[in-house]
């Protein structure tokens, strides 16, 4: 019999701590959906994606209750829809938005991910198409996510493509502003993105993906912070670093656990398990109260950046040896919005944005979920992904930008369930217009003599 | 396959009786018990075979829960994996 002491940590793990997993995504590829027919492409979609996810919620929801973890969310990916848009028109490509969005409806599942680009060293029809569909396509829809990836360590920064985007999220914002501009969750702008993110709202399936897969995504901030708690105040960093280790492999086994089973029941190879701490609004499952809980006064104070790097590091260590396969993003996620303890911090002004920035250097993806005014000119919010990207780019890390322009600074601007809601953060007064529409590529970096 | 069902709660007459009762109902084997009273607090492991289960698993697992809420008790069943995938190298 397993020890009991095991068994009762286990259980309270789940039940107080609020371990969980927090996805399982099915990836499916679409190249063989591909026809000149707009109509007939998206029926082909439509009968390819429902015809392998069909028991993906039933077999999420057998496994929860049959090993008593919570599965959170089930989820879709598929090939980025810009490499099926071609030889379409933009309202061919506002019927694929419309298409996958009705099968995620049917299928259950709560995002379907993959109205993607990759345009990284440049744009081709296709992903021209497709972005100037995003705004209307993720107005028009619910469980559609958008990510575009405008930037990697091997090619450079697409500048064209920032700045583009810095007018899609605009637009986005201004079609959604009745809803808390609420397309502007569901797109995300990359530097170096992987293909096997099973996270929203930037998963897609990569070309170099199998016909299908299954990626799992844990999560368990709780865990890790009642661990940390637990170890007292006496013990060192050193020490710290361990506990957080072996509080990341035990969360991580049992999303390899998870992945194997759904793999199995599914008859789908199993992708990766995703490394990650995702944090919820709910109390007690948020990173930043991990970095409170090693010693910092608020999130966002000096000191913070130090905290989460080690935390991320930690994690990823603990993590590699419970999984057979690891991928996707991996490591501490900090999206304002989604975690209760960013979210205090940011109202009282521990938070800022340059202070989230420099975070992102350290951690998992990047500025995330943060509102700032609804009045930032596209120029502004272009800057500040290009700045975010950079860091990315240079790093030779994922980074990536979801910001969402509503309300005034100091507002409080809600979204709903597990996306929740955020204080507006005041960004410069000060514009980088005029090098954002020089457009061109920032030459990719040289990736010796670093200092 | 096995499972864990775990009972905590306060101390009362016949709390293993009414789980056994509920595992004899479906055909659920019990192959090992471990159980303590500390003051007045009641805890028991019970490490069961579900090979010969009578209803699916998840009906036994809902069927304990609410044997749980009936008795105020904390009642939860899950899959021995877990365990060990979490534990054990």
């Amino acid at each position: 019999m397993p020890n009991r002491n095991d068994i009762f940590e286990t259980i309270n793990m789940i039940r107080q701590e609020c371990l969980d997993i927090r996805t399982i995504t099915m990836g499916i590829s679409l190249f063989d959906c591909q026809c000149d027919d707009e109509k007939r492409l998206c029926s082909r979609i439509y009968d390819k994606i429902m015809y392998h996810a069909k028991d993906l919620v039933q077999t999420g929801n057998d496994i929860e209750k049959e090993y008593g973890i919570p599965i959170i969310n089930k989820r879709v990916s598929v090939t980025p829809a810009a490499l099926m848009c071609g030889g379409i028109s933009r309202d061919g490509a506002l019927n694929i938005a419309r298409t996958l969005d009705r099968a995620a409806g049917e299928l259950g599942i709560n995002f379907i991910g993959g109205y993607s680009a990759l345009v990284q060293k440049g744009f081709t029809n296709g992903s021209h198409t497709l972005i100037s569909a995003i705004p209307e396509a993720l107005a028009t829809t619910q469980r559609l996510c958008s990510s575009v990836n405008v930037a990697s360590t091997k090619a450079g920064i697409n500048m064209d493509a920032v700045a583009l985007m810095g007018k899609v999220i605009r637009e986005t914002a201004d079609l959604t502003r009745e809803n808390s501009a609420i397309g502007c969750a569901k797109l995300v702008v990359f530097a170096n993105v992987p293909e096997d993110n099973p996270f929203m709202a930037g998963a897609f399936h990569g070309i170099g993906e199998p016909e299908t897969v299954i990626n799992v995504g844990v999560s368990g901030p709780g865990v890790v912070a009642s661990a940390i708690r637990r170890a007292g105040s006496s013990c060192n960093l050193t020490e710290i670093a361990e506990t957080i280790k072996r509080t990341a492999f035990k969360i991580t086994r049992v999303g390899q656990l998870v992945a194997r089973l759904a793999s199995d029941r599914l008859n789908v190879p199993f992708g990766i398990v995703d490394l990650s701490l995702a944090p919820t609004p709910a109390i007690g499952d948020s990173v930043a109260y991990i970095l409170e809980s090693i010693g910092l006064e608020k999130c966002g104070c000096p000191g913070t950046t130090a905290a989460l790097a080690m935390l991320n590091d930690a994690v990823k260590k603990g993590g590699v040896m419970a999984s057979s396969h690891v991928g996707g993003l991996s490591g501490a996620f900090i999206p304002v919005s989604e975690d209760a303890g960013m979210i205090e911090a940011a109202g009282c002004g521990a938070l800022s944005l340059e202070k989230l920035e420099a975070m992102t250097a350290v951690c998992s993806v990047g500025l995330d979920m943060i509102a700032i005014p609804g009045d930032t000119p596209e120029a502004v919010i272009s800057g500040i992904i290009a700045d975010e990207i950079a860091i990315g780019v240079v790093n030779t890390k994922t980074t990536a930008v979801r910001l969402i322009p509503a309300g005034k600074a100091g507002d409080m601007i809600s979204f709903g369930g597990l996306l929740g809601e955020a204080p507006v953060i005041p960004v410069s007064r000060y514009s980088p217009e005029v090098m954002i529409n020089r457009g061109g590529r920032i030459p990719a970096p040289l990736q010796s003599l670093k200092n | 396959m096995k499972a864990v069902i775990s009972v905590t709660g306060c101390d009362a007459v016949g709390i293993i009786a009414k789980v056994s009762n509920v595992c004899a109902e479906y055909g659920v084997n019990i192959i090992d018990i471990s159980q303590t009273v500390l003051q007045e607090y009641f805890s028991m492991i019970m490490l069961v075979e579900i090979g010969g289960i009578s209803i699916g698993f998840a009906g036994f697992v809902d069927r304990m829960s609410e044997l749980g809420r009936e008795n105020h008790l904390e009642i939860h069943t899950m899959h021995e994996d877990i365990f060990n995938a979490m534990h054990r190298i």
